[in-house]
């Protein structure tokens, strides 16, 4: 009796290095232009060429520019990296998704989008969120750039197999409830330590009546409770997605694939080292209010006090509190805010700017705050435009930039500045993740939607 | 250098051809340590994304815990560990759950490169401990009750020395005495002891790999 997670990582065990980890094999690996430069020099050093280039696909993200993409990168290092990623890819003939062109957006949406995410796969990317892909019943997680010179030197990394945990939501969500809000939740709950060393498979009626943008937000995030990554066998909802998409399997191969995939799921019986289940009907719109994606609360309530917490805990609390200029106890509706941030792996895709849209419609962008719209990726862009989504924005106040992580981690422009206060879909409220000093509160794009026409947090089931 | 048939590197059959030092080998380390009593120590703390553009690497001690470190004006903020010369060491001791977020082995880099060897903590986040691993940082795991011996110990004498020894994995403070196991993977182990990366053996068994991705495999 096996696990999902079992049945696919048994599956690519090239090697079992006795009392060390195993070798596993990798059948996608994204690359983008941070965490890949300094693997292809030490690939050059060791004299050796990527080994499958046809399974690495790259595009620029992190630290493009979210305006004017026809223009030459201004910032002369971001300009540097991305040209480097470029030579790189030609050097070692890996498809490359330039600024601009049809297939770049954020990594993690454009191999979904592509078909390139299939089921049972393994996949890896030198960004933490590759944890995204497991949406699919895929094994996927973000590795360090050792790791990036390792599958590009052989296909393999060598790892040491995680626990299992599988978390189980029962239940239907309740109105203004998005998958954003069921990781929120999950994260205040265990921590953002409660998942390390495991690997989670979601389950229960709540998680498979998400569509695949949820579960691919929800997987998303698995990261942020420490888990290696997240997934969801793969039903009907995932094959249809990926069904028609430019790098499914076609014909014969089709009905091939299907039929494997339809026999990735956990058998009846099969034992988690870590079993949680949540009832869907405790969760609400979530917002967070502190500096890690475990100080997160509904968004009607308080914020908690430190009077159970001891020794560092309470000065770590202390000090997340005193960043994010608030007091415990306080409540989180009525807090004046200054940005709204839509957009990253996490939450931009085209259902995030259809919900996004449809909720401003015929309402005004409140004059305090400055909003950033970013698409995930040309694709979704491009949906966006077809859909007149833009005009909605626009006739709101809103105005469409283009796709990049952008405001997600501000290594380009795109920087809260300090001291201010941004409702981001994003996926970390570290300090200083959006810019030095900015104070970032993670929630869904519904309740930015909320935040951003009222100028201040807002229960968005007000609104629905 | 362990035998080829010590115990503690199991039945791995690596190639003994690796030669390649991506760092220094890490046997016994005796040093003060610096204390960081902070817990979920995120990555973009350890070096903050800006500091990420560069496409060699190079100097990104510089820039280890740079908004903790330095203010706007990029003047030490007196009160951060790092900026108290009562404090030194190669060994970083924090709180829980430390290097979590971001996979960036930037942070790691940043570590080593400002001279840190070891860090201590009640608990590592995967990703982490990975790269540290992967990097000559050896990562030690102690019990929150040791943890707050260590900065005890810290406070107690501020160039109070610790030992840690990865052969016997035990890692002691050296004014009491008092000493703790620690765990480590033996094949990861044996990579650190003799500054060896994962690369060269994967190269090693690119047969194997080629005949693993001939094999019947649904996806193949
Ligand atoms: S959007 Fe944010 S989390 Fe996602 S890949 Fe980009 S930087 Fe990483």
């Amino acid at each position: 009796m096996k696990t999902l997670f079992d049945k696919i990582w048994d599956s690519h065990v090239v090697k079992q290095v006795e009392g060390g980890p195993s070798v596993l094999y990798i059948d996608r690996h994204f690359i983008h232009e941070v965490t890949s430069p300094v693997a292809f020099l030490g690939l050059e050093k060791r004299g050796l060429k990527v080994l499958r280039p046809a399974q690495t696909i790259a595009t620029p993200d992190h630290n493009v520019p979210t305006i004017n993409q026809n223009l030459s990168i201004k910032d002369e290092l971001s300009r540097n990296q991305v040209e480097m990623l470029k030579k790189n890819c030609v050097n070692h003939g890996i498809v490359y998704h330039g600024l601009g062109t049809e297939g770049h957006g954020v990594v993690h949406i454009i191999g979904p989008e592509m078909g390139i995410t299939q089921p049972g796969m393994t996949i890896v990317c030198g960004d933490s969120h590759t944890s995204t892909h497991g949406a699919f019943g895929a094994i996927a997680f973000g590795i360090g750039t050792s790791e990036v010179e390792m599958v590009f030197a052989s296909q393999c990394i060598m790892q040491p197999k995680p626990k299992k945990m599988r978390i189980t939501i029962n239940g239907t969500l309740s109105k203004g409830v998005t998958a954003k809000d069921i990781a929120l939740y999950i994260i205040s709950k265990i921590s953002t330590s409660g998942g390390t060393g495991h690997f989670i498979e979601y389950a229960g009626s709540a998680i498979t009546s998400l569509t695949m943008e949820g579960r691919m937000t929800l997987c998303n995030l698995s990261i942020e409770s420490g888990a290696r990554g997240g997934m969801i066998a793969p039903d009907d909802t995932t094959i249809n997605y990926v069904k028609g998409r430019q790098f499914a399997p076609k014909g014969a191969d089709w009905d091939k694939a299907v039929a494997y995939w339809k026999t990735l799921k956990t058998d009846e019986g099969a034992v988690f080292d870590t079993e949680l289940v949540f009832d869907a009907a405790d969760i609400e719109p979530m917002i967070t209010y502190g500096t890690n994606p475990g100080m997160g609360i509904g968004v009607s309530k308080s914020i908690p006090t430190s009077q159970s917490l001891t020794g560092t805990d309470k000065l770590t609390y202390e000090k997340a509190l005193k960043y994010m200029g608030y007091n415990e106890g306080e409540q989180m509706i009525g807090k004046s805010i200054d940005y709204v941030f839509v957009g990253s792996c996490t939450n931009g895709r085209i259902e995030d700017f259809r919900a996004f849209a449809d909720f401003v419609k015929g309402k005004k962008k409140a004059d305090n705050v400055t909003a950033w719209i970013v698409p995930g990726s040309q694709a979704v862009e491009k949906q966006i435009r077809a859909e007149g989504l833009v005009e909605i924005l626009e006739a709101a106040g809103f105005e469409l930039r283009q796709p990049g992580c952008s405001a997600c981690l501000a290594m380009n422009d795109d920087k809260i500045p300090e001291g201010k206060y941004s409702v981001s879909t994003s996926n970390r409220n570290f300090e200083g993740r959006q810019g030095p000093g900015a104070r970032t509160l993670l929630a869904s794009p519904l309740t930015a939607a909320a935040a951003a026409v009222t100028g201040k947090i807002t229960d968005p089931r007000e609104f629905l | 250098m362990l035998p080829n048939s010590s115990p503690l590197w199991g039945g791995w059959e690596g190639p003994l051809n690796i030669k390649k030092m991506a760092y220094d080998k890490f046997t016994k380390l005796t040093s003060p340590a610096v204390p960081l009593p902070i817990e979920n120590v995120d990555t973009d703390q350890i070096i903050p994304a800006r500091f990420l553009k560069a496409v060699e690497r190079k100097g990104f001690g510089d820039n280890l815990f740079r908004d903790w470190r330095y203010d706007k004006s990029n003047q030490p903020i007196a009160d951060f560990p790092l900026n108290q010369a009562k404090y030194s060491g190669k060994i970083l001791v924090g709180g829980k759950n430390f290097g979590s977020g971001s996979s960036r082995e930037h942070a790691a880099w940043a570590i080593y490169d400002y001279g840190f060897r070891c860090v201590v903590s009640s608990f590592f986040a995967d990703i982490f401990q990975g790269n540290a691993l992967n990097n000559g940082i050896l990562p030690v795991v102690v019990s929150p009750e040791f943890l707050e011996k260590i900065f005890a110990a810290i406070e107690a004498a501020n160039n109070a020395q610790f030992e840690v020894d990865l052969e016997n994995q035990k890692f002691t403070i050296c004014a009491t005495g008092e000493s703790t196991g620690f765990s480590i993977n033996p094949y990861k182990k044996h990579c650190l002891a003799n500054g060896l990366d994962d690369i060269d053996y994967l190269v090693s068994i690119k047969e194997e790999i080629k005949k693993f991705e001939a094999s019947p495999n649904p996806l193949h």
